[in-house]
């Protein structure tokens, strides 16, 4: 996990320094990345000063065990006076914001991610939204941006974007960017979207399954699942779905099976066995199945039972495939879609990582193309956003506006960018990004001159 | 020697200890009884703790750690040897009464079933029924969690005896890090809705000494009265309701009060699938036998029916057997289903008899388990309860208690068979005294009682109800060869 971080970072310009007690991995890693790393002990403070966490802007605990994050982000603060900590936790008992992780008294953490809370998250808006490829959420949830995949004979395909609006006027959306046989389209609003298309939407969020259904076909809601894997992310998952699918989650170590069967409700099959034997898939009727994810720790497993699933007559196959390479392969292809962990967390970490108002930024397309959420501030002489039109605002090449949420709670709004379209202080502005490299430039948007203090 | 004598010489103590329940009955004898009777539990009183005195110099050079085996053994003893100790003044008190039947009446009280061969109840004087039902009181939660509780005496041996003693499959759980402490805390909850008990059947009409002996019989879920006619002495739907709640509470078991108690909050209760479990099938039984008896009309309005299928469905299921009228009369449906529900609806750690509720549960949890695994051959679907997955020894065990459960019944009712009397009143007589329910049909129904057995019948009955009590495993492991190896 920690490599992954490590790598996203570094390709944002930052100065990364990695602690690891293994010194073969850290300097393959050297190799292969622009950072450097310390071999030790990370709750140490000598190696922590080291690695110079003197000057350090911010410490990220990411290793396996929450012991050791919490400690470490302890002794960071504590001895070295860190502004900010990261510590992953799995257990779900240390909740971001506790006393227990508070800085009097407490583990000195300041946020904390959980990977397995991310991606079982990630997972379950799937599964809420069987047409969508990827679900992301904006500004508290209110409004979100979906990935969906156009399917011929549905009513929006075969038009262009600027029909849209004539042809579906109930939602308003924002189309952002089309790929096509993953090439992204120059869009404008003479594009026509054709089947097969990547499109990704930004819409309020109450309106997403009418316009799911409008660029796809209307799906059977998912009802029956079936998760291969019962480590921690099958585990959470499985949890959350009880009452509202049938699930069988398959397990391949017979003691974990029943350790998993007494952590679920009994209306949960736990099935022990190989996720990739033909056998044991037709004998629980897998094609009958409207989901399969593969969860395992292991990429190939996953990949291979999620073909093999999809092959026996599965209707969506997910399968989550930590090397990135692999999920590009696999997405569209005979998986329909590869979910990278490090992918769904990492957004969560950038948010802390970026400076300015950021509120959100997620990865798209396993990490080739962002989207970031930004909150307006300051006043039109100070911004250089507040009090601009729309048309006036200059976003590096390729970029995009998404749409404004202004407001709070329950009163917010979502609104769709036009020419004209005045944005005003503290909104929440939702730009897409599909190149990397230009997220600087777009953050530096978001920045207050130094005449706002 | 060496083997019985670590064994006797605790059993000494216990004796000694129970020697000062005899004070209970004198104290009662001394307000309201004949000089006599105040002499016949001084008397009782002198010969437990000679027994006693003599039992403990006659081990005193065996002190040793209890074995597990020792538990048993130990467990056994006690409930046959105080029976047999407190059945001397009642033989001493009622003239012509046989040493048979007074063993009878006194197992029937410590085993807290209520099956009684005496008559003229009413006539019987106040003491001679403070003693009846006050030991329903002591056997109802257990005689060796009462010497636990108050003796140290038994050290680390001490949670063998209290698994032997206590029923329900699970009894690993310790409420409390010593087992002292768990048996005192135990006692505490007991004596604490004894007295509220008490004091509401005073209210609802009793007298007190009436108020002191129901208590004891409901709280202990035994069912002695001081009455032929029983609660139907009263006729009063007050003193019913208040016996149908503390019969209710009773039924639960203790260490759950225990746990409500030290986390203060009632939910743990309803969280207990066994509580629930324990709840609906005896609402729905209420609701069942009062539909028939409504259809059948045989009382007067609904509410009628209504409450006399709440006490009697309530008495007997939690195994305590009282009766307000002579339900055999009612359609036969009745009385067959109360006396079934007797057989397991009293949760584990209770103070009612039979197979308890939560085996049921584990049992039909596992026969569900078995049909999921026909379809599904490669699921692994443990037996939980609540969050817990229940270990393949405890099923296994289980269905070992259903097996010697049902061979136990079904060769009691054959010797009762043989002995001459009729299929329904062997075979209730049976289910009544193994399950120690107390309540039977035929000959031994609700308007007769067992003193119309004869010596070997009752004898078979006095097995049953011992053998009930301490739930069967306890009193077979003694005829098992390995268990005398040494």
């Amino acid at each position: 996990m920690g490599e992954s971080v490590a790598e996203s970072l570094v390709s944002e310009q930052n100065d990364i320094t990695v602690i690891d007690p293994d010194p073969e991995r850290l300097r393959a890693l050297e190799d292969r990345l622009d950072l450097r790393g310390v071999p030790g002990n990370g709750i140490q403070p000598s190696v922590l000063r080291r690695a110079g966490a003197a000057d350090a802007d911010l410490f990220i605990a990411c290793a396996s065990l929450d012991e050791t994050n919490l400690t470490a982000c302890r002794v960071a603060k504590t001895v070295f006076g860190l502004p900010t900590t990261i510590a992953r936790v799995r257990s779900d008992e240390f909740l971001e914001g506790a006393p227990l992780l508070g800085k009097e008294g407490g583990f000195g953490v300041d946020h904390v991610i959980c990977p397995e809370e991310s991606v079982m998250h990630y997972v379950h808006k799937l599964i809420e939204y069987p047409e969508a490829l990827q679900i992301l959420e904006f500004s508290q949830e209110r409004a979100h941006l979906i990935a969906v995949r156009a399917a011929a004979g549905s009513l929006l395909v075969h038009h262009t974007l600027a029909e849209f609006k004539l042809l579906f006027p109930q939602a308003p959306m924002r189309v952002v960017a089309v790929y096509r046989q993953d090439d992204e389209v120059d869009i404008n609003s003479h594009t026509r979207v054709l089947p097969g298309d990547e499109v990704f939407v930004l819409a309020d969020k109450d309106k997403i399954k009418e316009i799911l259904s409008a660029i796809h076909k209307d799906d059977r809601p998912v009802r029956r699942v079936m998760i291969a894997g019962g480590g921690k992310v099958g585990l959470r998952l499985a949890r959350s779905l009880a009452g509202q699918c049938q699930v069988k989650l398959i397990e391949r170590d017979r003691r974990r099976c029943e350790y998993l069967a007494g952590e679920l409700p009994s209306d949960t099959l736990v099935l022990c066995g190989d996720s990739a034997d033909e056998e044991l898939l037709v004998q629980e009727s897998v094609g009958e199945m409207d989901l399969f994810v593969a969860l395992t720790s292991d990429d190939e497993d996953n990949i291979l039972s999620a073909m093999l699933a999809k092959r026996l007559g599965v209707r969506r196959v997910i399968s989550l495939v930590n090397r990135r390479i692999y999920a590009d392969m696999m997405q569209g292809s005979a998986i329909d879609i590869a979910l990278s962990p490090a992918q769904t967390v990492i957004g969560e970490l950038l948010v802390h990582v970026r400076r300015g108002a950021v509120a959100a930024v997620h990865s798209l397309r396993r990490g080739a193309a962002e989207a970031i959420e930004g909150v307006a501030r300051g006043d039109a002489r100070s911004s250089k956003l507040v009090g601009q039109r729309i048309k006036n605002i200059g976003l590096p090449e390729g970029a995009r506006f998404g749409a404004i949420v202004r407001g709070h709670g329950a009163d917010c709004q979502v609104l769709m960018p036009h020419h004209d379209l005045l944005i005003e202080a503290e909104d929440h502005v939702i730009i897409f990004i599909p190149n990397k490299h230009q997220l600087r430039a777009v953050e530096k948007l978001f920045q207050v001159s130094a005449t706002f203090f | 020697m060496n083997f019985f004598g670590p064994v006797l010489s605790v059993l000494a103590r216990i004796i000694i200890v129970f020697s000062a329940m005899f004070l209970m009955p004198l104290a009662w004898a001394w307000r309201l009884d004949a000089l006599a009777l105040q002499q016949v539990w001084l008397r009782s009183l002198g010969l437990t703790l000679a027994v006693g005195l003599l039992l403990a110099l006659l081990t005193k050079n065996y002190k040793r750690e209890l074995l597990p085996r020792d538990g048993f053994l130990l467990v056994n003893l006690v409930w046959l040897v105080l029976p047999a100790l407190s059945a001397v003044p009642l033989m001493l008190a009622i003239d012509g009464l046989s040493w048979t039947d007074a063993y009878f009446e006194m197992m029937s009280g410590f085993t807290a079933t209520g099956a009684t061969v005496l008559s003229g109840l009413d006539r019987l004087p106040v003491s001679v029924n403070v003693w009846r039902c006050f030991v329903q009181l002591i056997g109802g939660l257990g005689i060796i969690l009462l010497v636990v509780a108050v003796l140290p005496l038994l050290g680390l041996g001490g949670i063998q005896l209290y698994k032997a003693e206590t029923p329900g499959p699970m009894k690993d759980a310790r409420l409390t890090p010593r087992v002292a402490e768990t048996a005192r805390g135990l006692w505490v909850i007991y004596f604490l809705l004894s007295g509220a008990c008490m004091l509401a059947y005073h209210v609802a009409g009793m007298s007190w000494a009436d108020a002191f002996m129901h208590m004891c019989s409901t709280m202990g879920l035994g069912g002695f009265s001081s009455h032929d006619a029983s609660f139907g002495y009263w006729n009063s739907p007050l003193i019913e309701s208040v016996a149908i709640t503390f019969m209710l509470l009773s039924g639960i078991s203790f260490a759950r009060y225990f746990i409500v108690w030290r986390a203060r909050t009632l939910r743990s209760l309803w969280r207990d699938l066994e509580v629930r479990s324990y709840g609906v099938v005896l609402l729905v039984s209420v609701l069942a036998v009062a539909l028939v008896l409504a259809v059948n009309g045989s009382q007067t309005t609904l509410l009628g029916d209504l409450r006399a299928a709440a006490f009697h469905v309530v008495s007997l299921a939690t195994t305590t057997g009282y009766a307000a009228q002579d339900f055999s009369l009612w359609p036969v449906f009745a009385p067959v289903l109360m006396m079934s529900l007797g057989c397991f609806v009293s949760c584990a750690g209770s103070t009612g008899g039979g197979i308890k509720m939560v085996r049921m549960i584990l049992l039909f949890k596992q026969a569900k388990r078995e049909l999921v695994r026909a379809v599904h051959p490669s699921v692994v679907n443990p037996v939980t309860l609540g969050r817990q997955v229940i270990p393949a020894s405890v099923i296994a065990s289980v269905v070992a208690f259903m097996m010697i459960y049902i061979a136990t019944t079904i060769g009691l009712t054959m010797l009762l068979l043989l002995s001459g009397l009729d299929i329904v009143s062997a075979f209730s007589a049976v289910v009544a005294t193994v399950n120690n329910i107390g309540l039977a049909l035929g000959v031994v129904g609700p308007s007769a009682n067992f003193g119309v057995l004869t010596d070997f019948q009752t004898w078979v009955c006095t097995v049953g109800m011992w053998m009930g009590r301490l739930e069967l495993l306890a009193v077979m492991v003694l005829f098992v060869p390995a268990f005398w190896r040494k």
